[in-house]
């Protein structure tokens, strides 16, 4: 195995500045997927960043690398094009979670069941932000937002839960209040080969007064340090399930599957963007010949 | 021109595809041109099929409007089609199921019932039973015979088609298809048999097919799909050949993520493609405009069938211009080009991989279910893999000392020089966002109206630039014409034959191609159409789209317009009639015809569980209190010949006034 060359974290500074609001979970985990980047060696170019719309979907103008900002719901899909033509490129796509578990779920749910090898960090506030506070696929049940005056009547949906059972290969949840930790899962999402989907609590300081760092620093702990065992799918699933007075971060599930990739055999001489352009006579001349 | 048009009629699932390849294919090899439509329904048994194989000896631009010889492969069939059966032609059935009433054939015409048992005996007893599919090889037999084409290529053929299946059953369907040739060659006369035979092999090919091989051809490395009636053939092209292309194919979960996919491997840094029809393309739509304002090329194939909405899945239409002309809220530029025939699809397909990267854009091809599915010799040489494949203005090196490189350069050109990603030091992001030359947004915390000023003019200047080296479209056919037809697509075909017919008859008539539908010929047409006499577009399509585009960019309004929208191709002599009525100023006749009434009558029996009954006999009558005038249709037991019933079907609006079933 190569050596991996550590790049500090100023590489990956972007041309502009967030213009999150002060406060916002996204600051903390920008900052985690560049450290993450570093932390694998992966040069600025090498880094493919692909977004939605949303707030959080601005990411990738405020790193360096090269970035996709997408239509609402579509990073997902564009995102398997673009990593699909050039493998050697590290692929991470970033959103929040109107765009990824709301208008883009589709997409989610084939993306994991393809095992594809990205990894897919969700700014999850639970609400709209960008668009100034509706309820979202998260929001929990009861909650008053613009567009739920009387409460939220719909039930959240529950992301851990979707990506075990779609068949991502590794489902962690980080917290953006936890920035360290949160580094250690999208680094080990980076590495990991298969889909990786981390679900991560970056509040939304303006316009969800529930889900606030206190209200997730009261509740959540840390998997790791009960010794959890991530490869039992069962446990796993039963355990994505626990939103109360403790919520658990860390890595949920993690296996090893093969991916799409190593089912694709025109992907198995090296990326597409690096195969020959044009056609080969000989197979030419036998395509027409067929049709005679 | 010497030639045969052969018409092949069942259920679906009766092998129809399979015997009508097998004659095509025999003549493509004979050197003989051949034009096949398959009208088809959508769904996998049952329903009625009607393939047409035109072939002359030299080139036919549609399937025409011709019935020379009928193969029928049910009782259906025979009601429906032997009474178009020309005079000199051949009805050909099994005769062991099947009866044709003398009353359903015209003067002239032979009937040939195949005695299936009697001539299948010897076969029998040496392979096992005959199987009802088995008839179609014999009727292909005795139509080898009647077309004039010998024994000697269908025979190679069918070796060829059951090379994977083994000496057994090729020897078992060499001579099905001797019993048929000898049998016919017995009792019947041929129906064609002074061919011009050039002994040059033509390949066999569908629209979808040309527009597939041609992306191979072009370099395309990725290409993203979802199922859908007209496209579905490209994807099933693509995927059975993905191990000799190279080609990485993905069925997607619908048409959001194809089109993403697409445009995300474009701007990852290959040539890449979609298909899909009218329903799929709706879907698209967002997508498109992505694609322009982050300037990514990429190919994006649009066949069209009825509409709208679902629509008519099996059936032609071009009705879908203005969906793409208009695809996508704002405004970026795009190329759209609408190829004419088989030949050109492949042309049109390269090209658009040229473009699209040349001036990084999206080029929308139009295609539409006829062009697409029907199959047709094509010279070989149309299909040529010598394609110069330039990537257009591609940043491969990139130096810290270079300066910052900026993705969005303002050039005079509009044209930025493009860097993919993996390049060192160019990095930048593709936003869906408006930007700045450094892919900077400008559309939220940095506004500024003359950076947003100078990036649309940066764009959209790719359209003048690109419109001068498009070809501008000519009229073909006599200068002095007094009719000038307007059509486009595969329409063109019908067209240039009906303007020929028009011109031979003494109304002198030419016609105008449109192929490039954005940027539009602005200054050309205008200039060709000014100068036309009677102008008339001709279009599969109830509004006359077309039209109405030109009118838009040129001013100019058509004299008449002639158009069709059942779902069925247009043909020649329909076309040259309604020039004929059109020049005499005559209103469109939108009654219910008799062969449509009776049509009408056949769909009511089979949906309402009349299937053992047929229509006899359509008596026009006054209105009777129906407030219009009536078909009154006399409705027969198939198999007594009994009275079975009567129906009213107004001849205004085509309602449906009462089905009486007589007391059995």
């Amino acid at each position: 195995m190569a050596t991996v060359i550590e790049l500090p974290v100023d590489t990956y500074k972007g041309p502009v500045d967030p213009d999150w609001c002060p406060g916002c979970g996204d600051f903390g985990v920008l900052k985690s997927v560049q450290e993450a980047a570093g932390r694998l060696g992966v040069k600025p170019e090498n880094l493919l960043v692909v977004s939605g719309i949303g707030c959080s979907s601005n990411l990738p103008g405020f790193i360096h690398a090269y970035g996709i900002h997408s239509l609402h719901g579509r990073s997902v899909p564009v995102a398997t094009g673009a990593h699909l033509a050039n493998t050697d490129l590290k692929t991470v796509i970033t959103g929040g979670d109107g765009d990824g578990y709301g208008i883009g779920i589709g997409h989610l749910l084939h993306a994991m069941r393809r095992n594809l090898d990205v990894t897919y960090v969700v700014m999850d506030n639970q609400i709209y932000g960008l668009t100034t506070g509706q309820a979202s696929p998260t929001t929990t049940k009861g909650h008053v937002t613009k567009s739920t005056p009387q409460g939220n009547i719909e039930s959240p949906l529950n992301p851990l839960a979707l990506a075990i059972t779609s068949g991502a290969t590794y489902v962690a949840r980080g917290f953006s209040g936890e920035q360290k930790h949160l580094v250690d899962m999208i680094a080990g999402g980076m590495a990991h080969k298969g889909f990786a989907l981390i679900d991560v609590f970056s509040p939304c300081v303006t316009y969800n007064k529930i889900n606030t760092y206190p209200w997730f620093k009261e509740r959540v702990y840390k998997l790791e340090d009960k010794g959890w065992d991530s490869g039992d799918f069962y446990k796993s699933l039963e355990k994505s399930f626990e939103w109360g007075d403790t919520i658990p971060v860390g890595v949920l599930y993690k296996t090893d599957m093969p991916t799409y990739e190593d089912g694709e055999p025109n992907l198995h001489k090296g990326p597409l963007v690096k195969a020959k352009l044009g056609a080969d006579k000989a197979v030419f001349k036998a395509l027409v010949e067929e049709m005679i | 021109m010497h030639e045969v048009t052969i018409g092949i009629a069942g259920a679906a699932g009766d092998g129809l595809d399979k015997s009508g390849d097998t004659l095509a294919r025999s003549c493509g090899r004979l050197g003989l041109y051949v034009y096949a439509y398959n009208s088809y329904q959508s769904i996998i048994r049952g329903g009625h099929i009607w393939l047409k194989v035109r072939v002359g000896d030299e080139k036919v631009y549609c399937h025409g409007d011709n019935l020379n010889v009928l193969v029928a492969l049910n009782q259906d069939s025979i009601e429906r089609h032997a009474p178009e059966v020309q005079e000199g032609g051949a009805i050909v059935f099994n005769g062991d199921r099947i009866k044709c009433d003398e009353s359903l054939v015209r003067k002239g015409v032979q009937v040939l019932a195949l005695p299936i048992t009697e001539i299948t005996g010897e076969l029998k007893e040496k392979y096992g039973p005959i199987k009802p599919i088995m008839q179609n090889t014999i009727a292909i037999g005795a139509v080898a015979f009647l077309a004039g084409i010998g024994l000697e290529e269908p025979t190679k053929v069918l070796s060829d088609t059951f090379a994977h299946k083994g000496q057994e059953i090729i020897d078992l369907n060499i001579g099905l298809l001797t019993v048929g040739y000898e049998y016919a060659k017995k009792n019947a006369k041929a129906v064609q048999s002074e061919w011009n035979m050039s002994g040059k092999r033509r390949p066999f090919v569908t629209g979808n097919e040309a527009i597939a091989l041609a992306a191979y051809a072009a370099g395309c490395k990725f290409y993203s799909a979802y199922p859908m009636t007209p496209a579905s053939t490209i994807l099933h092209w693509m995927a059975a050949h993905q191990h000799e292309t190279g080609i990485l194919v993905k069925q997607c979960e619908d048409e959001l993520s194809v089109v993403n996919m697409a445009i995300g491997a474009g701007i990852g840094g290959v040539r890449s493609m979609c298909a899909t029809a009218g329903g799929g393309f709706a879907l698209m739509t967002e997508a498109i405009g992505m694609a322009g304002i982050m300037e990514v090329p990429v190919v994006v194939v649009e066949v069209q069938r009825g509409g709208p909405s679902t629509g008519l899945p099996t059936k032609t239409e071009q009705a879908d211009l203005f969906q793409v002309f208009g695809a996508s809220q704002g405004e970026f530029p795009r190329l759209i080009v609408a190829p004419r025939d088989i030949a050109d699809a492949y042309q049109a397909t390269v090209e658009s991989f040229h473009l699209a990267d040349k001036y990084q854009l999206p080029v929308l091809l139009m295609s539409d279910l006829l062009l697409s599915e029907h199959p047709e010799t094509v010279d070989a040489e149309s299909f040529s893999p010598d394609v110069k494949i330039d990537r257009g203005e591609l940043v491969e090196k990139w130096n810290e000392s270079d300066g910052k490189y900026r993705r969005f350069r303002f050039t005079e050109s509009g044209i930025s020089p493009r860097a993919l990603p993996g390049t060192a030091n160019t990095l930048y992001v593709s936003a869906s966002d408006d930007h700045d030359e450094e892919s900077i947004l400008i559309s939220d915390m940095f506004t500024s109206p003359p950076v947003r000023r100078k990036i649309m003019e940066k764009r959209m200047r790719k359209v003048e630039n690109m419109l001068k080296e498009l070809p501008a479209p000519e009229l073909e056919g006599p200068k002095d014409a007094e009719v000038t037809l307007v059509c486009w697509g595969s329409t063109s075909g019908v067209v240039k034959e009906a303007a020929e017919r028009l011109t031979a008859q003494g109304t002198k008539t030419n016609f105008l191609v449109i192929k490039y539908i954005a940027p539009f010929h602005v200054k050309e047409v205008t200039e060709l159409l000014s100068k036309a006499k009677k102008k008339i577009s001709v279009e599969v399509n109830f509004t006359s789209v077309m039209a109405k585009l030109i009118k838009m960019e040129t001013g100019i309004s058509m004299d008449g317009h002639i158009n069709r929208y059942d779902g069925e191709p247009l043909e020649p002599q329909e076309v040259a009639d309604n020039v004929k009525r059109l020049l005499a100023n005559k209103p469109k006749d939108l009654e219910v015809s008799e062969d449509e009434a009776r049509e009408m009558v056949y769909h009511y029996l089979r949906t309402h569980g009349g299937e053992k009954l047929r229509p006899v006999k359509v008596i026009k009558e006054s209105s009777n209190g129906h407030g219009e005038p009536v078909w009154n249709i006399e409705i027969a037991e198939r198999v007594t010949g009994k009275k079975g019933g009567s129906m009213k079907i107004g001849i205004h609006t085509g309602a449906t006034y009462s089905f009486e079933k007589a007391e059995s």
